[in-house]
């Protein structure tokens, strides 16, 4: 029993870890800020301070890290659901129907994405959603199931390259939109307040609840589709609901953050390297780890050039990209060390 | 008419079943006693694989498939799932899987939802593991195994369902000799249990253990009848165009390919001054 255990107690332990860095990082972005750490220690008595660190720095890092737990979590589905490692939501299109969808509320409601009315939000993410759920079924139209990898990849490279088009053109016509928009394809947590946090928590915890109570269909789904259909499993409906569940959640975390790249994809690659486990597990560590992943990458964005900052969209494609790159490489040469 | 269909484990008549446009079963028909191992055999492009999803309920057809004596379309896929087990070709992702969870999901089918496993999944587990050899890696995962070592894994998978019907697709794919035989002693065993097996099978002699045999050529049944009687010897040697003959090797039968059939390459030709 000793050998199965073992594995468990990596995944507990790697989620203990997780939890223990988020917890330090969260401090940590309490303190990064163009007004540096002294607003932290002012915060008890000066209230421009307080206002700083209670009105700005957290929800921001709050909102970042539970952006980040969507991702991780959007990641996870993905990979699960189309039995591809390198399955990403925003792969799928859902990144681009998702910025089409905030760019036609953008212009027919002259919303702001640096509002921070719940309405507002309410309705952007709304939007955000439904562009994602929309893409992500014109993918899978396009490329007829799931079954054929390929087909889908260029599917969701279509569809992201025509739904960004239609973006495009939106904002050319209402050249208003243009810099709310600009901000939002950058990604950036800078515009989360309290509101953003909630709504962001909320729906992660819908989507983990749900993600979790269909971890055993992607584990069946793993020996492949005709076995997990054997195992008595009602494959569309749970296929559905898992699609929706990495919509939603893709779709939200866009909608307040904007396009932050290659943390759905590099979450749960990290944690299937340190931890073997089922998708239950997996799902959850995974949405962790984007979570820690994310928040790191906007305090280094907050810090790297302080005063002024970084968009956090364009650091995680850069160190994303880089990471994709390696484990293209390391993947070939276990591939063809295999074949020798 | 009723004990005959009670001794039935699987019923079917007029299948027709397509992948794509193209029909590859034109209305097959056949009766599968319950507690027996039936082997179907049959060239490549027969339509033998597709003939067990069908079977299996994972496929769309027309015709009917009774279950035990029931519908099979009348069965909640659950109660369909704790009947029978299915093992197909590989087609497993799984790497990141350890043996143990693969071998567990097997009891799907047995757990309410959101309940963990049970004291009897895992002696099932254990057992099924135990009886595939592949109890010694019950901590890997799939991705550190070798084709047959999953193989292994895989129908444990299949043996931890405990289901009354087991349907294979060609389970001795990858396995050396000795684990083909002791595959074969699993099958034995689960026979003497009233279970019933099914299998395809593309190695003839262990085909010709099974106790009956259904051959099949160009998406029909062309013959069913006991693996011991002569006249499925000469179906078989018919369905594979006598390129093949059986043989006695002690009780056994053996199927040996034929020089007939050689190509004339090989022969030597008679030379003339």
């Amino acid at each position: 029993m000793s050998a199965i255990y073992r594995q468990q107690r990596i995944a507990s332990l790697l989620g203990l870890g997780l939890l223990l860095v988020s917890m330090a990082l969260l401090m940590l972005g309490a303190s990064v800020g163009s007004t540096g750490f002294e607003s932290v220690l002012n915060a008890w008595s000066d209230r421009v301070a307080q206002q700083i660190v209670w009105d700005i720095r957290l929800p921001r890092t709050v909102g970042a890290w539970a952006a980040g737990a969507l991702l991780g979590l959007a990641g996870a589905v993905a990979q699960g659901l189309f039995r591809n490692p390198l399955a990403d939501p925003y792969l799928l299109g859902s990144a681009s129907g998702a910025s089409l969808g905030v760019a036609l509320a953008l212009v027919f409601f002259g919303a702001s994405p640096f509002a921070t009315l719940w309405l507002v939000r309410l309705g952007l993410t709304g939007a955000a959603f439904a562009g994602a759920v929309g893409a992500v079924m014109l993918t899978l139209l396009l490329a007829q199931g799931v079954q054929h990898t390929l087909r889908l990849l260029l599917s969701g490279v279509i569809v992201g390259v025509v739904l960004g088009a239609c973006a495009s053109l939106a904002m050319l016509m209402v050249p208003e939109v243009m810099q709310s928009m600009q901000a939002f394809m950058m990604g950036s947590t800078g515009f989360v307040g309290w509101a953003a946090c909630t709504l962001l928590a909320a729906v992660w915890l819908v989507c983990m609840l749900v993600a979790w109570m269909l971890s055993h269909v992607l584990d069946g789904l793993s020996l492949g589709e005709a076995t997990a259909e054997s195992l008595g499993l009602p494959l569309p409906l749970m296929r559905a609901a898992l699609v929706s569940v990495m919509a939603l959640a893709t779709g939200t975390a866009v909608a307040q953050t904007g396009l932050i790249a290659f943390v759905g994809l590099a979450a749960p690659h990290l944690v299937r390297s340190v931890a073997k486990t089922t998708h239950g597990r997996l799902i959850l560590l995974s949405s962790l780890m984007g979570a820690a992943l994310l928040l790191a990458a906007d305090i280094l964005a907050r810090w790297l050039i302080a005063p002024q900052e970084l968009p956090v969209g364009v650091l995680t494609a850069i160190l994303g990209g880089g990471y994709l790159l390696w484990l293209m490489h390391s993947n070939t040469r276990v591939t063809s060390r295999a074949s020798l | 008419m009723k004990d005959t269909v009670h001794s039935l484990a699987i019923h079917a008549h007029s299948i027709r079943a397509s992948l794509g446009n193209t029909e590859v079963l034109h209305g097959v028909g056949l009766a599968l006693p319950r507690g027996r191992w039936t082997s179907v055999v049959g060239p490549n492009g027969a339509g033998k694989s597709t003939l067990l999803k069908v079977l299996a309920g994972l496929m769309p057809h027309t015709g009917d498939v009774t279950l035990l004596g029931e519908p099979l379309k009348s069965l909640s896929g659950r109660v369909r799932a704790q009947r029978l087990a299915w093992l197909g070709q590989s087609e497993t992702t799984a790497d990141d899987l350890i043996v143990w969870d693969v071998a567990m999901l097997g009891r799907l089918p047995h757990q309410s939802w959101l309940a963990g496993a049970s004291a009897a999944d895992h002696a099932s587990v254990e057992q099924a593991l135990r009886a595939t050899q592949a109890w010694e890696w019950r901590g890997r995962t799939l991705g550190q195994l070798s084709a047959g070592e999953r193989q292994r894994v895989l129908l444990a998978r299949a043996l931890a369902v405990q289901a009354q019907v087991l349907l294979m697709d060609e389970p001795l794919a990858n396995l050396d000799p000795q684990h083909q035989a002791d595959w074969l002693e699993i099958v034995r065993a689960l026979v003497r249990e009233r279970k019933t097996v099914v299998s395809v099978l593309h190695e003839i002699s262990f085909a010709l253990r099974a106790d009956q045999m259904l051959i099949m050529d160009k998406g029909q049944v062309t013959y069913q009848g006991a693996c011991a009687q002569t006249q499925t010897h000469r179906a078989l040697e018919r369905v594979f165009e006598h390129r093949i003959t059986i043989h006695a090797v002690g009780d056994q039968w053996a199927a040996l390919p034929t020089n007939q059939g050689q190509p004339t390459a090989c022969k030597s030709k008679p030379r003339h001054p």
